[in-house]
């Protein structure tokens, strides 16, 4: 399975996956406890299914074809998670390592901009917020950023 | 006059209160419709920030609405 959307822990699922061969990238995405300058206590990834998997799926395949890779997947947890959960996980597999970086970094670039999955953080003073990041919707724009401006939006709905 | 089922995901089913509806529209493409939309809820979003499903995939704003289409606006998304 190209892309999955999953809400149990996504360990056991990476145990279940056979490697291909040669070079093996991995990314894991985790939960942190600090954004913005806010203390996170936990974090909920909503997603709208349909159009998700099908994005995922096809973001995937673009990788097979955009690079020279064996193999490549990736999983994205919804529901609530705690810090250092795994919030998404990829695997990209080639001969040589060079293009499995290149096609992961594109697949977590491309989910983070194209793949309608929400995120609201919860933070220890009770408040919560979705966050909103909008160099995400091009995700070139991310390596030319200074990191102040990349600092994350956050919008209140009324 | 156009029947639509319309769903709402995050900030947007926050704003409005709803996960879905399904209303009846003189709009006739997806743009109109967001118009309409934000109207009835202010919600704080501007065209620039939705992107639009129908039938659950992605479409361009101008695309004409049809009888039962599914519509969902997209607010920006953080997934990762």
């Amino acid at each position: 399975m190209l892309f999955q959307l999953t809400d149990r822990p996504i360990e056991p699922l990476i145990s279940s996956l056979h490697p291909h061969t040669g070079a093996i990238v991995t990314f894991e995405g985790r939960v942190r406890a600090v954004n913005d300058d806010r203390e996170v206590s936990s974090l909920e990834y909503v997603a709208y299914p349909e159009l998700a998997l099908h994005e995922g799926h096809a973001i995937v395949s673009e990788a097979l074809e955009r690079f020279d890779i064996i193999g490549a997947c990736a999983i994205h947890r919804t529901g609530h998670l705690v810090i250092n959960d795994i919030a998404v996980w990829i695997m990209s597999a080639a001969v040589h390592r060079k293009e499995a970086f290149e096609a992961t970094e594109y697949i977590i670039n491309t989910i983070k901009a194209r793949v309608p999955i929400w995120k609201k953080e919860h933070y220890s003073d009770g408040e919560t917020t979705w966050v909103r990041c909008d160099h995400c919707a091009n995700p070139h724009d991310h390596s030319k950023q200074s990191k102040a401006s990349l600092k994350r939006k956050r919008y209140a709905t009324r | 006059m156009t029947i639509l089922h319309i769903t709402y995901f995050a900030a947007l089913r926050d704003a409005t209160g709803y996960s879905e509806e399904t209303l009846t529209t003189e709009a006739v493409t997806a743009k109109t419709l967001f118009y309409e939309l934000t109207e009835k809820y202010h919600w704080r979003f501007t065209e620039t920030d939705i992107r639009i499903a129908i039938n659950d995939r992605y479409r361009p704003p101008d695309t004409p609405l049809k009888e039962g289409d599914r519509v969902v606006f997209i607010p920006p998304v953080a997934g990762g």
